[in-house]
């Protein structure tokens, strides 16, 4: 796979495609998965996005701990200036799949669990107000698989190594290119959408509280999916960020080596270190004891 | 290699790829180690497994690999009630494990009719896992291919043998990696296949004298 994204975006203007064709035909061409596989792979992937934001709008899932749960299905009833919009739904099937996340269900890590609202509710978000199809919908998971290996290779994909900027932030990101090119933009627009996206959430702290995939990572989610809608109207409006999009990713892998270990899913800082954040640990996830088998 | 597939995906039961997908992936590779479910586990967590295991579900997701379950099996939710019912005896402890170990880490002991083994392997993110020991021996196995260990009597020739074993089936070898513990002991084969061994080729491994012991680990990534 790619480990430029500027590379990418030569390579598919060249040849006249999408980045989603591109990085389909790339991993074929590598040999170990064919490409009906990885499609099918995707398909799956769709499937189970489409079953995680159906589960959770029902609103009546809690996460282990009880912190979090029926967010989701208030939006639903959205009050807002947006209600009704591709961004409250897309809000709203952000939360839900996190809502399922934090309760065992089953979702698709996109890239991390922690971060898997963002990419379906974007996706999802649209494909309410759209005509979209099934393959179209493939095609931009194979979008978004090409970014999230660009900064996976560039930069990290993981919370423990380089804070929420990684996760939801790398999470917006992919959603942001991906939404672009669902959108009938250009490669070159996607790029761009994932440098304007990234750079809104560059230096995001991974703070949970307790250590737990819950506050304020379901949250983190929405707003993750909000910041990927912002990048996905600026790009398809011709706008272009100045600082070219590798150097971006680079940057979010070079702040996050950089990041004091408070802030790299440790709960040692962030939200997890305010007064409330300690205390809700302290009565919330401490008494989840251990089951033992006799 | 990064596949579209590792990055959209796994397919997995939440809440924490490394928490919860990673952990059952531990457990899965510790039942094809002993040969099958257990029939005790002591399972002892390390490092952030221990602090924040419990609210991740690492204890359910570890059970339910030990019993076979997929990271994406419902059934993970319920599989400390499952083990239960069914005799698996498992047993929780927190530990700090002397060296350097990934901050997700856990040693796992299985005991399955007279043999047991014990393992130690990390969760290293995204639901990616690599284990680091069996029984001693030192070993990074990452789950990503079909893994063949073997533990033979440290002699000449013995790597040929097995290499020999495995070609003649048109097994084809992507890594492989021999350790001991001492010269002319027991030595600990490793290698990763780019196919699942076939009957006639774990046959003619296991009619090798020098071979002990013999365990195929199944693709888990």
């Amino acid at each position: 796979m790619y480990d430029s994204l500027i590379d990418a975006v030569a390579a598919a203007e060249e040849q006249n495609i999408s980045l989603g064709e591109l990085a389909l035909r790339t991993e074929a061409a590598e040999g170990l998965r064919s490409r009906d596989e990885v499609e099918s792979g995707l398909q799956r992937a769709l499937d189970v996005m489409r079953g995680a934001v159906d589960r959770g709008l029902v609103g009546d899932l809690f996460s282990v701990s009880g912190l979090v749960g029926g967010d989701a299905f208030k939006m639903t009833k959205a009050k807002g200036p947006l209600a009704g919009t591709v961004f409250t739904d897309a809000l709203a099937a952000a939360l839900a799949v996190q809502e399922v996340n934090a309760a065992m269900g089953v979702i698709v890590a996109a890239p991390t669990a922690g971060g898997a609202g963002v990419l379906p509710g974007v996706l999802l978000g649209l494909a309410k107000h759209r005509e979209l199809s099934d393959t179209q919908m493939v095609m931009a998971l194979a979008t978004a698989g090409l970014i999230g290996a660009v900064v996976a290779v560039r930069a990290s994909l993981s919370g423990a190594e380089g804070g929420c900027q990684a996760e939801t932030g790398a999470a917006a990101g992919m959603a942001a290119g991906a939404g672009v090119e669902l959108l009938g933009g250009t490669p070159r627009q996607a790029m761009h959408a994932v440098a304007v996206t990234m750079q809104g959430t560059l230096g995001l702290v991974c703070d949970p509280l307790g250590g737990l995939v819950e506050v304020p990572c379901v949250y983190r989610n929405a707003t993750g999916a909000a910041m990927a809608l912002c990048g996905i109207e600026l790009a398809l409006a011709g706008v272009e960020f100045p600082i070219p999009v590798d150097e971006v990713v680079d940057t979010m892998g070079q702040i996050g080596r950089e990041m004091d270990v408070r802030y790299r899913e440790t709960a040692g800082g962030g939200l997890a270190a305010t007064p409330t954040g300690r205390r809700l640990a302290r009565e919330r996830l401490v008494q989840i004891k251990p089951k033992k088998g006799k | 290699m990064v596949s579209l597939l590792d990055i959209i995906g796994p397919v997995m039961v939440g809440p924490s790829s490394s928490h919860t997908a990673g952990a059952c992936r531990l457990g899965l590779i510790a039942r094809a180690l002993i040969g099958g479910t257990p029939d005790t586990a002591k399972v002892e967590l390390h490092g952030s497994f221990a602090r924040t295991g419990t609210g991740h579900g690492t204890d359910r997701a570890i059970a339910g690999g030990l019993m076979g379950y997929q990271p994406d099996d419902v059934r993970l939710r319920e599989s400390l009630e499952e083990a239960e019912r069914t005799g698996l005896v498992i047993k929780f402890e927190n530990t700090k494990l002397r060296g350097d170990h990934h901050p997700n880490t856990t040693r796992i002991t299985v005991t399955r009719e007279d043999r047991s083994v014990v393992m130690i392997g990390s969760s290293i993110g995204a639901g990616r896992i690599v284990v680091t020991a069996i029984d001693g021996f030192p070993v990074d196995i990452t789950g990503t291919y079909t893994t063949l260990v073997v533990v033979a009597h440290d002699e000449p020739g013995i790597v040929a043998k097995l290499a020999t074993a495995l070609a003649e089936e048109s097994v084809n070898l992507a890594t492989m990696r021999v350790s001991r513990r001492q010269k002319g002991g027991d030595a600990i084969h490793i290698y990763e296949l780019d196919s699942p061994p076939g009957p006639p080729a774990l046959a003619r491994i296991r009619e090798l004298k020098a071979v002990k012991t013999l365990r195929v680990v199944e693709r888990v990534a």
